[in-house]
Parts: C-alpha cells; sequence; structure tokens
C-alpha cells in the first residue's frame, strides 16, 4: 500500500514543480516533495473566535494519507469551523494548519486547491449551469488564465462522474436534480479537483440509505488508495464503521481521539453529546453501533428534567432475564450510566451479548444444559451485591414458591436486596422511574429478605 | 462542442448581427441611402498605411520627424458625395458610440449580475450611472466654475480648455469612478468586500448623489433641459474623436472580464467554495469590480444614463446561451451593441429625436415583465 501513496504525492508535487518553474510557488513545495516525511493534514492548536466567543481553541488533528478521519461532535462543537480553518477560509486566531507540510497560511488559494478539496453541506447556485459543468469547475486550479480543459482534464472529470455516480445527470442543470443528487455532485467537483487531501462537511447527511454507504465506501476506496481525508458526520455507527480513527469535539476542544472501538464508549459520548447512549456492536459489520436516548424523555413527566434524569445516583443493578426483551433493559440502564450485573444468562443470548458491549459482569451458562451450582452461586453474589435486581418478563416466575433450585433466576432474586419487575415491553420513561423510585425506598444495602416485588407495568 | 468552441460560433453570428443592424441603422434617417451604398461608402473611408516612402501618391498623408508614411484608400466605389458624407461623418460615429455603450452597460450589465449573484443587478448597482450624473450635472450647470480650471494631483491647476462636450464627459467619468470607489470603500473592511454589504452600501450611495442631482437640478435654471437630456441618455452628436476615446477604454476592459469569466463562474457557487477551488476571491472580486466600474463609466460618461441594457440584454442572453460567462459575456455585449444600435436607431428615426433612455426603458420594461411572467426567470 506504501507505493501508492507515494504515487499520488508525486502527483501533487510534479504539479508544485511544474508550478516552480513557472515563478509562483513557495519553498515550502520543496519541503513537500519529500516522500510522504509530512501528514497531507496537520492542525496545531487550533483557536478560533468570532468575534469574543470562542469556537474551538487548542485542536490539534491530524491526517495521514491512507486514513480517513471521523469529525463527530454534536451540533455548534465547532466541526464545520474546524473543515473551514483547514480550507483557509476561516482565518484561525492562533494555531497553525498545514496542508502537505506547507504552512496553508503562506499558501495562494490555487496551490491549496491543489493540495486539499472539499465537499461543502450545500452549494447556492445562482444560476441554473448543467452538472456536468459544475464538476469542471473541480479542475480550476489546475488550469492556467488562458488554459482550456486538456485531455487529462477531461479524464479527471469523467473518472469523477463516474465514481460519483451522476454521469447518468450529466446534463441536467443543478437546480433540477434533488438534493441527495446534488451532493455527490459536489463529491465530484471534489473527486475532479484530484487532491492528495479530501474535507467532507456531512457528506452524507441527505443521501439515502444506498447512497450514503456507496460514498463512504467511495471515499474508504480512495483512501485506501493513498489519499487521506477527514469528515464531519453525524452518524456516529457509519463513522466507526468507515474510519481509522475518530476525533471527538465537544464545547470547542478534542474530548477524544482514536481508533473507534476506544473513542466511542458510552462515557465518551455522554461527556461530549450531553445524552445517554449505549455502544453496541453492529451485527452486521462488528464495528461499534451508538444508540442514544433521550435524557429528556427518560425523565419522565412533570418536573423531572434531563438534569435530574442524569444526575440520579448511578446504581449497582443486577438483571436477571433472556432474549431481546433483558437485553434491551441492560442496554438502557448501562446507557442511563448505572452499573450493571447479568445472569444467569446462557452463552449466545442477546442479553449476554449486550452485557458484554455494556462492560457489565456477566455469569452466562451454556445453553440447553442445568445451571450449574458454581454459575448459580455467582450470580446470586452479584445480585448480593446489587442495589437491586431488575427481573424482566417474569423472570425467576417459576421459583414463585421459593424453589430456588429449580429455577436458578428465583434463587438469584432472592438473594437481591430489593427487586423491580418490568415486562419485555417497558417503556424507557417507566424501566427508568422505576429505577429511580428506589430512591424512595429503603437503604441501600439494607438486605430485604421480604422480597418486596414493587410491581411495575 | 467545447465552451471555447460555442464561445466563437455565438460570437461570430452576433458580430454579423451587429454589423447587419449597424448598416441598416445608417441607411436610416431623414436621407434614405441604399444599405449598398451605405457598405460602399464605409469601405472606401477604409485606409491601410501603404508605406513609409514621402512620396504622398495616397491620401490623408501623416508627417512624423523623419518619417512619412502614406495612407492608401484600398477601395474607391462610387458614390454620393453627400450620401459619404452623411454616412461617414454624421451615422457612422453615432452608431459605433451606441455599439460601444451598448456593448460595455451589457457587458458590466452580466459581470454584476455574476458577481452579485442576482439577476436583478445591473451596471449601476455600484454607483456608478448616479456618480456619472452628478458630475455631468455639475458641469452642465456650473461649466464657467469647473472648465476653467480643474486641479490635478500632482501637476497642480491646468486649464484643459475643455470644449462643452468633452467636460460633461469628463466629469462624468471621473463621478463614476469617484462613486464607485465609494462605494467601494464603504462594503470594505480589512481587505475583505462582503457582496451583501457591496450591495448596500451602493444602494446608500444612490440615494444620497440621486439627492444631489435633484439638488443641482433645482439650481440649473436656463440648463435644465440639457440635465434633464443627459439624464435621459442620448447619443445625439457623437464626434469621431468621442468615439475613439471610448474605443481606447472599452475593448481592453472587455478583454479583461473575458480573461476572468472562468472565475466568475467558480465565485457563482459562493465565495467559500470558490476560494476552496482555488481562486484568489477578494483579488478577484477587486478586479472585476474595478474593470466593470471602469467599462461602465466610459459607457455612461458620454451617453448619460441608459437603462435597462445592462439588465435585460444579459438576462436574455442567458436564457439563450445559458449561465457559463465564458459564453454569456461575448454574446450578451455584443447583443448590447446590436440593442443600443437598434433602439437608437427608433430614437433618431422619428420627426422629433428621442433621448434613447426612453426608448430602451420603453421597450425594455415591458419585456422584463414578459420575462418576469415567463416561469424560468420567476424562479430566478
Amino acid at each position: 500500500m506504501s507505493s501508492e501513496p507515494a504515487a499520488d504525492g508525486d502527483d501533487g508535487g510534479g504539479d508544485a514543480v511544474g508550478d516552480a518553474t513557472a515563478g509562483d510557488v513557495t519553498a515550502a513545495d520543496a519541503v513537500s516533495a519529500g516522500p510522504d516525511a509530512d501528514p497531507l493534514i496537520e492542525v496545531t492548536d487550533l483557536t478560533v473566535s468570532f468575534g469574543d466567543v470562542p469556537v474551538v481553541s487548542g485542536v490539534d488533528l491530524r491526517v495521514d494519507r491512507g486514513e480517513l478521519v471521523g469529525l463527530v461532535g454534536p451540533n455548534g462543537a465547532g466541526k464545520t469551523t474546524v473543515i473551514r480553518a483547514i480550507k483557509g477560509t476561516l482565518a484561525p486566531d492562533s494555531g497553525t494548519v498545514r496542508l502537505d507540510g506547507a504552512r496553508a497560511a503562506d499558501l495562494s488559494a490555487r496551490e491549496a486547491g491543489r493540495r486539499v478539496a472539499s465537499v461543502p453541506q450545500e452549494t447556492s447556485l445562482a444560476f441554473d449551469f448543467r452538472v456536468r459543468h459544475v464538476v469542471e469547475m473541480g479542475r480550476t486550479p489546475h488550469l492556467g488564465r488562458f488554459d482550456g480543459h486538456g485531455a487529462d482534464d477531461d479524464r479527471a472529470v469523467r473518472e469523477a462522474m463516474d465514481a460519483a455516480g451522476v454521469a447518468r445527470f450529466a446534463d441536467r442543470s443543478i437546480r433540477e436534480v434533488s438534493g441527495g443528487e446534488r451532493q455527490r455532485v459536489l463529491l465530484a467537483r471534489a473527486l475532479a479537483q484530484g487532491t492528495p487531501a479530501l474535507l467532507l462537511d456531512e457528506p452524507t447527511a441527505s443521501l439515502d440509505a444506498n447512497h450514503a454507504v456507496r460514498t463512504l465506501e467511495l471515499v474508504r476506496d480512495l483512501v485506501d488508495d493513498g489519499r487521506g481525508a477527514i469528515a464531519a458526520i453525524h452518524d456516529l455507527d457509519a463513522a466507526a464503521r468507515y474510519c481509522d480513527r475518530i476525533v471527538v469535539l465537544a464545547n470547542g476542544g478534542v474530548r477524544a481521539a482514536g481508533p473507534p472501538d476506544e473513542v466511542l464508549t458510552a462515557g465518551a459520548l455522554r461527556t461530549a453529546f450531553d445524552a445517554e447512549a449505549f455502544v453496541g456492536r453492529n451485527p452486521a459489520t462488528g464495528t461499534p453501533a451508538v444508540t442514544a436516548f433521550d435524557a429528556t424523555g427518560a425523565a419522565g413527566e412533570g418536573d423531572a428534567t434531563a438534569e435530574t434524569a442524569r444526575d440520579a445516583d448511578p446504581r449497582r443493578l443486577h438483571v436477571v432475564g433472556t432474549g431481546r426483551g433483558a437485553s434491551r433493559v441492560v442496554a438502557r440502564l448501562a446507557a442511563a450510566g448505572h452499573d450493571l450485573s447479568v445472569g444467569v444468562v446462557p452463552e449466545g443470548d442477546a442479553t449476554a451479548e449486550t452485557a458484554r458491549d455494556a462492560d457489565a459482569a456477566l455469569v452466562a451458562a451454556p445453553p440447553f444444559e442445568p445451571v450449574t451450582a458454581k454459575d448459580r452461586e455467582a450470580a446470586v453474589a452479584l445480585a448480593e451485591d446489587a442495589d437491586a435486581a431488575v427481573a424482566v418478563g417474569g423472570a425467576g416466575g417459576g421459583g414463585r414458591d421459593g424453589d430456588d433450585r429449580t429455577d436458578p433466576d428465583a434463587a438469584v432474586l432472592a438473594a437481591a436486596n430489593r427487586v423491580v419487575e418490568v415486562d419485555t415491553s417497558v417503556d424507557d420513561c417507566t424501566l427508568l422511574g422505576a429505577v429511580r423510585a428506589l430512591d424512595d425506598g429503603d437503604q441501600p444495602g439494607e438486605r430485604n429478605r421480604a422480597r418486596r416485588r414493587n410491581r411495575t407495568r | 462542442m467545447s465552451t471555447w468552441t460555442r464561445a466563437s460560433v455565438w460570437s461570430a453570428g452576433l458580430a454579423v448581427v451587429l454589423v447587419a443592424v449597424a448598416v441598416v441603422s445608417a441607411a436610416i434617417g431623414p436621407v434614405r441611402i441604399p444599405p449598398a451604398e451605405v457598405v460602399k461608402a464605409v469601405l472606401n473611408a477604409v485606409i491601410v498605411p501603404a508605406g513609409i516612402e514621402a512620396s504622398s501618391d495616397g491620401t490623408g498623408a501623416l508627417m512624423l520627424p523623419g518619417v512619412g508614411f502614406t495612407y492608401a484608400s484600398p477601395f474607391a466605389y462610387p458614390v454620393d458625395d453627400v450620401h459619404a458624407q452623411i454616412v461617414v461623418g454624421v451615422r457612422l460615429p453615432r452608431i459605433l458610440m451606441a455599439a460601444l455603450v451598448g456593448f460595455a452597460l451589457a457587458a458590466a450589465g452580466t459581470v454584476m449580475q455574476g458577481f452579485f449573484r442576482n439577476p436583478m443587478a445591473d451596471p449601476s448597482i455600484i454607483g456608478v450611472s448616479s456618480g456619472a450624473a452628478v458630475g455631468a450635472v455639475a458641469f452642465i450647470v456650473f461649466p464657467a466654475a469647473l472648465s476653467a480650471t480643474v486641479t490635478l494631483p500632482l501637476i497642480g491647476a491646468v486649464d484643459l480648455g475643455l470644449s462643452h462636450g468633452a467636460g460633461v464627459s469628463l466629469f462624468a467619468f471621473a463621478g463614476a469612478l469617484a462613486a464607485a470607489f465609494g462605494v467601494y470603500a464603504i462594503a470594505t473592511r480589512h481587505g475583505r468586500t462582503p457582496v451583501a454589504t457591496l450591495l448596500l452600501a451602493g444602494v446608500a450611495v444612490q440615494t444620497f448623489l440621486g439627492a444631489v442631482i435633484s439638488y443641482l437640478q433645482l439650481q440649473a435654471g436656463e440648463s435644465l433641459r440639457r440635465v434633464v437630456a443627459w439624464l435621459m441618455g442620448h447619443l445625439s452628436g457623437a464626434s469621431w474623436s468621442e468615439v475613439a476615446a471610448t474605443a481606447v477604454v472599452v475593448p481592453p476592459l472587455f478583454v479583461l472580464l473575458l480573461v476572468y469569466a472562468r472565475d466568475l463562474n467558480v465565485l457563482l457557487l459562493g465565495e467559500e467554495e470558490a476560494r476552496g477551488l482555488g481562486i484568489a476571491v477578494e483579488r478577484t472580486k477587486r478586479i472585476l469590480l474595478g474593470a466593470s466600474a471602469l467599462i461602465t463609466a466610459a459607457g455612461v460618461a458620454f451617453a448619460g444614463i441608459i437603462g435597462f441594457v445592462g439588465l435585460i440584454v444579459p438576462h436574455i442572453l442567458r436564457l439563450v446561451v445559458g449561465p457559463d460567462h465564458r459564453v454569456l459575456l461575448p454574446t450578451a455585449a455584443l447583443a448590447g451593441g446590436s440593442f443600443l444600435v437598434a433602439a437608437d436607431t427608433v430614437a433618431r428615426a422619428g420627426s422629433t429625436e428621442l433621448p434613447v433612455g426612453i426608448v430602451t426603458a420603453a421597450v425594455g420594461a415591458p419585456f422584463f415583465v414578459y420575462l418576469l411572467s415567463n416561469r424560468e426567470v420567476h424562479e430566478l
């Protein structure tokens, strides 16, 4: 893979050398001619303010060849601001942006346009240019003032239109095509620009599922061929699936950066997005899959606010139950920040998978076999240790007579201080409300052998 | 077909139209002259350098120290002398002036509509026409005060000995540029000129200059009639020297604008995107603004305020050839020339001569209303 990026880098360098003979190039280009020495994009200690309001501060960012970096964060976190600073359309208050080794501030617009191409969120064209024409505009930084489009330009335009899937409507007006098609036209324009680095600002925001995947696959392919890209992206699952690294931006600073597995954790997301999230696994791709919950809704009706929902003390809870119902309860309680344990569940059950994703203590037993005394005791110990047990969908009901030996769940619930029973179809509000109601009850830790059941629907 | 081929084909076609309109126009007037005779008269007037001998077998020998150029007329068709005099001495300069002014206004209008990304923009939007009007009206109202001495920077007070017409044109030209620069200076902060601010500054300056013009009209007294005639736009009395002065200014500026046609296309995407595509946005905007202001000033300096040419001609051509400025700019300019020659022919063909501005507005406004009722334009 290293040879291809080098070839791509040479392309960019070749252009720069051509410029040097024309006599309008900075000394920095000589540096960038070195093979793969510099990251394609390097942002150091970037601070941008609008008036007195700081938008981003102290942002560091780096994109190497062959790397797709996802920029995630809540609305208003400064993602677009960072991208604009890299593009050079925004002058930073402090910090530097380097493109392929050269300070962006020292580059002419033309030189910058050969190093980095961007796909904006939207475009506004006052007159109805044809799609083909808009893509051709991507060649602008490669054309001299009096040059027409040469064979290279025509080929780059054709390939870009094919790659982005816009060739079919190349002769339609840019104002007649749909929003999703227009976004692909902008992608084609950026591809026609033929730069080693790409900036994408919400490249899939207005695309349908099929085209969103195709777009990201395309970007992924380009990156695998040695380009580098940075994409501001709202879809965390897609970010996890396609990006090599993810940078979480929140409140104007980088909150976390690293591979998706390390960065996309419930804790990091809670801090960054102010939302309750459960990070599981996408069963189809095996990459992190983020499910966000509405913290406000979880707070329930009435005067409760998002603050009170989040500020409710995290509890140590033991969940008993199997199947999708219990799996969902585990995910929701984990997202709400509770410390969970689960068991006994059969190995391979959805609940077991979810418990692993939630980093919950888990007692899993081989399926279709009687639960061993060892597993049961382990689960009982976890339940005893918990503030309360949550029984999902009538779990432990078989042991209502107190026959702990025939139903291990009953034994586990019997060991719990308190038990909250919920249906498999319980809604978030009721579930979290029931857990919060434990505050009003006895002191945690006081053993309550009476198995006071809070029947909750 | 490549863009430049399209531009060339369209331009060649419209250039033929312009020549045809000019020939027909030269044939029309109090004295009717057959178009064929018009062509012959014009060809007879053509002179080419014949050599550097000191002999004078050609016409119009021009003596330079040490070197004698001779000019020869390659054509010698038999043409009625009076007709030749009417065509070459009276009608042709006026027609060429109309073509140049229409060309300049349509080119500037095309650029302004692209620059402001607003199809309602026209050359006067940055205050050029108002500035020209103030300069011209001031000179018409106070000719004695302004023509005796003009204080030039560095040189000091110089008696220019201006003729009345030249004085009006000079002051109109200077006023146009001063107004455009004022609008630009008002709208520019820290080296950036936001288009929206420029538009508003243009409106503000135009309003203010409108008040100045009204006040000058109150003071005009005897000269009010000439003031009104200038403000309505006119092409009568164009002389060859005025045509030459305009011809020196307009074509080079047009070429400059044409060179930036592709940048103008990219600017239509928005300034941020244009920057990302390698356009030095602020510098390009300055060049486009400066060249548009100069070319408009050259147009209005002689002819006064002629409305609608710079507004509707680019509009119509955009519907015909599309929005690509590499094609639109030359075609709109040529069509603007044809339009103004035709309008001026109508203006002078009747029993009483009308200011051409009345004709362009009277023809242009209804046509514009028609365009607005047309769905495609309505959505612009």
